[in-house]
């Protein structure tokens, strides 16, 4: 094992992102990962659920590149990554749309070109009307909103998302898992999702996994097999509370 | 000598009854409401009023105080020691020979310390700029830095007069000196205070140092430069007025002004100057504090007193 981690274009037929044998030891001796492989194609959304601590943030900043993994090799084309944070991470002194338009800005897109993927992005996540507020006058759910429009400008074909409605209150994380089950429809990218929420798991996803406690390994694997665009509703269906309850003993067995 | 004043001064009562006392204060009450939405109109002037009324209070108390210590604790061979307010009034703010030599002072000095803090500024982003981007640079010069704020002014001002001469360059150095220091360290402070969340979303889309610089260190840095401007600015008028009160030459500042009333008694006249200098120094702070209500106000939550 080399432990290259240099990206590979996508060309090849592992799927949109791909980890293989990925580990992580600290330098402090912390084995935060060990042996995960697996790969994600565009038009798939898994979802990573796992108890706190166990490494799944680790896993996104070894698949954005932040981190180098100890072991293993990441493959994923690194250009226009999408990546939301656990929080919003605005910058305060820019408006909604300035945050929007922040990362098309960093990829040297002209004003005309931002200006159109903001308010096309904007429109997408429902913030019209909320292009000059600055970040300090938003709540939550709009921070967070805010923060996915500037990820969307992009258009990446890879999605990351790291627990981003952990901090929101139950009904609008409703709200916002309905917009990116849409958004992941219109938008066909691959998305990675890290969550402690199995119902947000299953609502959203076509795979849910499970991760052990520290050193995070995968241990169980669900497909989840509703059809998009999933209405509200789902979250009563009997289908839906059963897969949730098997996502949810696999969750225990591995702690 | 008159016992009472004819000068009208704002007593307690005259706060209560007379709503055209408000609005002189209301911008300062303004400052001190934290700077979200502005409060329905309708409190608002009884806000500014509330905010206004207890340092009237206190102020007139002073007052009241100053005529005591004139009047009653000082015998009359003694009184020239503090003359009482309306005296001061008199013969300093109201004779336009003496108020016009010292604002004329109080204009040089004013000079003095802004080519003072113009020139710290430059010297102290520019170093702090260097220092957020290399650690090396950070741990050579932050010694140095803690050092300079240790000097004491007063004992190195002889030595700046014997390398410089004793005019307006002189001046300007003490200046620099003493008003350094904050801007550095809170620049330093604030170039540093960028989250780590934010760093990483401009190391994940590529940003190259100057980018990283100018759209994200910069503009994170403004609130705490702004809390250093305030201070270096109060202390650069500090230094102006140390180095005028040692250097004679060049055009006199308030310094030389201070000491020529001190030392011929002018009781009215020192008085004065010493009023001045200090509402020197308070328009100084507010000036930089309304500037930066007017730059980062919109979206920095700023606690503006004063
Ligand atoms: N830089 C680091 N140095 C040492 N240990 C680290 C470092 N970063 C993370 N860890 C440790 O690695 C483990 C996994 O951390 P990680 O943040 O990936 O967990 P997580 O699954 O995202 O947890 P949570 O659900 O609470 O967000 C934790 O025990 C953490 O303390
Ligand atoms: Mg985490």
């Amino acid at each position: 094992m080399k432990g290259e981690t240099d990206l590979v274009m996508t060309s090849n037929t592992n799927g949109a992102l791909s980890f293989d044998g990925i580990g992580m030891i600290f330098p402090d001796g912390t084995e935060a990962l060990q042996e995960i492989t697996f790969s994600i194609d565009r038009g798939e959304f898994i979802t990573v659920v796992g108890p706190s601590g166990c490494g799944k943030s680790t896993l996104l900043r070894i698949a954005s590149g932040l981190l180098e993994p100890t072991a293993g090799s990441v493959e994923v084309d690194r250009d226009r990554l999408g990546y939301v944070f656990q929080d919003a991470t605005l910058l305060p002194w820019r408006t909604v749309r300035q945050n929007v338009e922040l990362l098309a800005e960093l990829h040297g897109f002209d004003t005309a070109e931002r200006k159109r993927l903001s308010t096309a992005a904007i429109d997408l996540v429902g913030l019209q009307g909320f292009e000059n507020h600055y970040p300090k006058s938003l709540s939550g759910g709009m921070k967070m909103r805010t923060s996915l429009a500037r990820t969307l400008t992009l258009k990446p074909p890879v999605f990351l998302f790291d627990e981003p409605f952990g901090a929101v209150d139950e009904i609008t994380r409703e709200h916002l898992n309905e917009e990116t089950q849409r958004l992941f429809q219109s938008e066909g990218f691959a998305g990675l999702f890290i969550t402690h929420s199995i119902s947000e798991a299953v609502f959203m996803s076509t795979k849910v996994l499970v991760m052990s406690n520290r050193p995070g390994r995968i241990v169980a694997s669900f497909d989840v097999p509703f059809g998009y665009p999933r209405q509200p509703q789902l979250r009563f269906d009997p289908e839906f509370a059963l897969l949730s309850g098997e996502v949810s003993l696999a969750l225990r067995g591995s702690t | 000598m008159t016992t009472i004043p004819d000068v009208t001064r704002p007593g307690p009562e005259d706060t209560d009854g007379h709503p055209g006392s408000a609005p002189d204060v209301s911008l300062e009450a303004d400052a001190l409401v934290h700077a979200p939405g502005p409060p329905p109109g309708a409190s608002r002037p009884r806000t500014a009023l509330r905010a206004a009324v207890p340092p009237l209070v206190l102020g007139s108390a002073l007052i009241g105080l100053w005529y005591v210590i004139s009047y009653v604790i000082l015998e009359p061979h003694r009184r020239f020691l503090l003359q009482p307010p309306h005296q001061v009034l008199d013969n300093g703010f109201l004779d336009w020979d003496a108020y016009s030599r010292i604002l004329r002072a109080l204009w040089n000095s004013t000079q003095v310390a802004l080519i003072g803090l113009g020139i710290a500024i430059s010297i102290g982003f520019f170093l702090a700029t260097i220092m957020s981007q290399a650690k090396m640079v950070e741990r050579a010069v932050f010694p140095f830095a803690v050092t300079l704020q240790a000097i004491p002014i007063l004992a190195i001002v002889p030595m700046i007069g014997f390398w410089f001469g004793y005019g307006t360059t002189a001046r300007v150095i003490v200046c620099i000196i003493i008003s350094l220091f904050p801007i550095i360290m809170n620049t330093l402070f604030g170039l540093q205070s960028a989250e780590r969340g934010m760093h990483d979303l401009f190391t994940l889309h590529h940003a190259n140092r100057l980018t990283r610089l100018r759209k994200l260190m910069f503009p994170a840095a403004l609130p705490a430069v702004f809390a250093g401007l305030r201070i270096s600015a109060g202390l650069s008028v500090i230094g102006a007025i140390v180095g005028d009160f040692f250097f004679g030459q060049g055009e006199a500042g308030i310094g030389q002004l201070l000491r020529r009333y001190a030392s011929q008694l002018d009781g009215e006249e020192l008085l004065t100057s010493v009023i001045m200098s200090s509402a020197l120094g308070v328009v100084v702070f507010w000036t930089f504090g309304w500037i930066q209500k007017l730059v980062i106000g919109k979206w920095h939550e700023t606690e503006v007193l004063g």
